[in-house]
């Protein structure tokens, strides 16, 4: 018997905690410690304090509901244990049916983001017209100005839905391109073809 | 199928119409865009030409196959004909280098992407809301600071009657041109030249300006000719004869 009962008392902390909880509550996305801050007119440093205090009361194993570091701010989520349950009678339309060519269109976004249509096409080698599409109506990817230039075409990043759906804290923690797709074999193969055809 | 028959493979396409071989002869000589050329389309014709019930000649696949290699070879550079030119002015290894870069890159998105498909899997489990969150209160809209005494001011002007606004212009009347090209003709019988400028003056701008278009009108009809030595200077109006023995005149002199 002890976080529940503990949040009753008025240490000036748990009272920062029990807001911070309504506030995260009503949340329809991630907040950040700034919005948080805002929003209950308190000092950064002491948000900082009052989630720590949350994270532990909410960690994962010892409630229905989790805190996470998410998308660049702090969100709850359902227990991984509900998940059976949740998926039960809710849905998940935000990834399900994702295509191979959305996936791939996605990664680039993430990576090379913000990039533009044809930049897309140039790197996967077909046209991205139906994946990005599909990919802005699930609100995983927005609008994100144009090139330079007159008519220049319109560029698209993630949006921190993506990061949430994926479980990212943020972008940065993407795992590093150098560390996937090693094609030193091909570039070998490819150079033997080139200096026997130059032979 | 001989060799020769697949090059009289007759075909029946939306773009071509005809043997297979002129085909490739007009597509050599650039008289068809291969990418007009529906590929699969011959594919089908050839494919029904082997089904009918002869015996399978291997040459003559293998000329297909070439062919249509070709074929497909010229389709792509023409789809792509940015690309090739850049490909093509590179030497060999500068080609293999260049299309290993972008199969890397590739292939390192493929990757994430199969790193974000396991993630998928992996936080399949974790379940948040997804519903709009409750509206934003308005944002306060802050007012400059008032001077009282301004305010009064400008209340002031406000109860202040509307001044009468002359409407007198409405009313204008326009004489008809006619009437000045009646005028103006009769002048011209009796002289041979007069000056708008002073045939108009003590008349309201209203009739100057309907003078000016009886003028032009005069002038369209080629019944007068007109001079002016400078701009703003007056119009000199005279009968298209008399300008004739002028320029006559001038250019005796």
């Amino acid at each position: 018997m002890d976080s529940t009962l503990r949040l009753i008392v008025s240490n000036p902390v748990d009272r920062l905690a029990r807001t911070i909880e309504a506030l995260l509550v009503v949340a329809a996305a991630p907040l950040s410690v700034a919005d948080l801050a805002d929003a209950a007119e308190d000092d950064p440093e002491r948000i900082e304090t009052a989630l720590g205090l949350l994270r532990e009361r909410y960690a994962e194993g010892r409630s229905g509901i989790v805190l996470e570091h998410v998308a660049g701010g702090y969100a709850f989520r359902a227990a991984r244990e509900s998940a059976d349950a949740c998926a039960r009678i809710f849905e998940r339309p935000v990834e399900r049916g994702l295509s191979q060519a959305a996936l791939e269109t996605l990664a680039i976004v993430a990576y090379v983001g913000p990039c533009s249509r044809p930049e897309i096409a140039r790197i996967r080698g077909v046209a991205a017209d139906s994946a990005v599409a599909s990919l802005i109506e699930r609100g995983l990817i927005v609008e994100a100005g144009r090139e330079h230039g007159p008519g220049g075409a319109v560029r698209y990043r993630t949006t921190p839905l993506f990061e949430r759906v994926f479980g990212l804290e943020s972008l940065a923690a993407l795992p590093r391109l150098d560390d996937l797709g090693e094609a030193d074999d091909l570039r070998r193969r490819l150079l033997d073809v080139a200096s026997a055809k130059a032979s | 199928m001989s060799t020769s028959q697949v090059r009289e493979l007759e075909l029946d396409l939306d773009a071509f119409e005809g043997p297979f071989d002129l085909l490739l002869t007009l597509l050599l000589e650039e008289a068809l865009e291969p990418r007009e050329i529906d590929v699969a389309g011959i594919v089908l014709a050839f494919l029904e030409r082997l089904s009918e019930p002869d015996e399978l000649d291997l040459e003559s696949c293998g000329e297909f196959l070439v062919l249509i290699s070709a074929l497909l070879e010229l389709k792509a550079r023409a789809l792509f004909p940015e690309e090739a030119a850049e490909l093509d002015a590179l030497e060999p290894e500068e080609a293999a280098e260049e299309l290993a870069r972008r199969l890397a890159e590739y292939r390192r998105m493929k990757e994430a992407a199969a790193w974000l498909l396991e993630r998928l899997g992996t936080e399949g489990n974790r379940w948040f809301r997804l519903g709009p969150a409750p509206l934003a209160p308005p944002a306060e809209r802050r007012l400059a600071a008032q001077d009282p005494a301004a305010l009064a001011s400008a209340v002031r002007g406000l109860a202040a009657p509307a001044p009468n606004v002359s409407l007198s212009h409405m009313a204008l009347r326009f004489p008809p041109v006619s009437q000045f090209l009646e005028r103006f003709r009769r002048l011209l019988s009796r002289r041979t030249r007069f000056d708008f400028d002073s045939e108009v003056e003590g008349l309201s701008r209203v009739e100057q300006a309907v003078a000016f278009l009886a003028l032009l009108e005069l002038r369209k009809a080629g019944e007068i000719a007109l001079s002016q030595a400078a701009p703003f200077a007056p119009i000199r109006v005279s009968t298209v004869e008399n300008e004739r023995i002028s320029a006559w005149t001038a250019r005796s002199a």
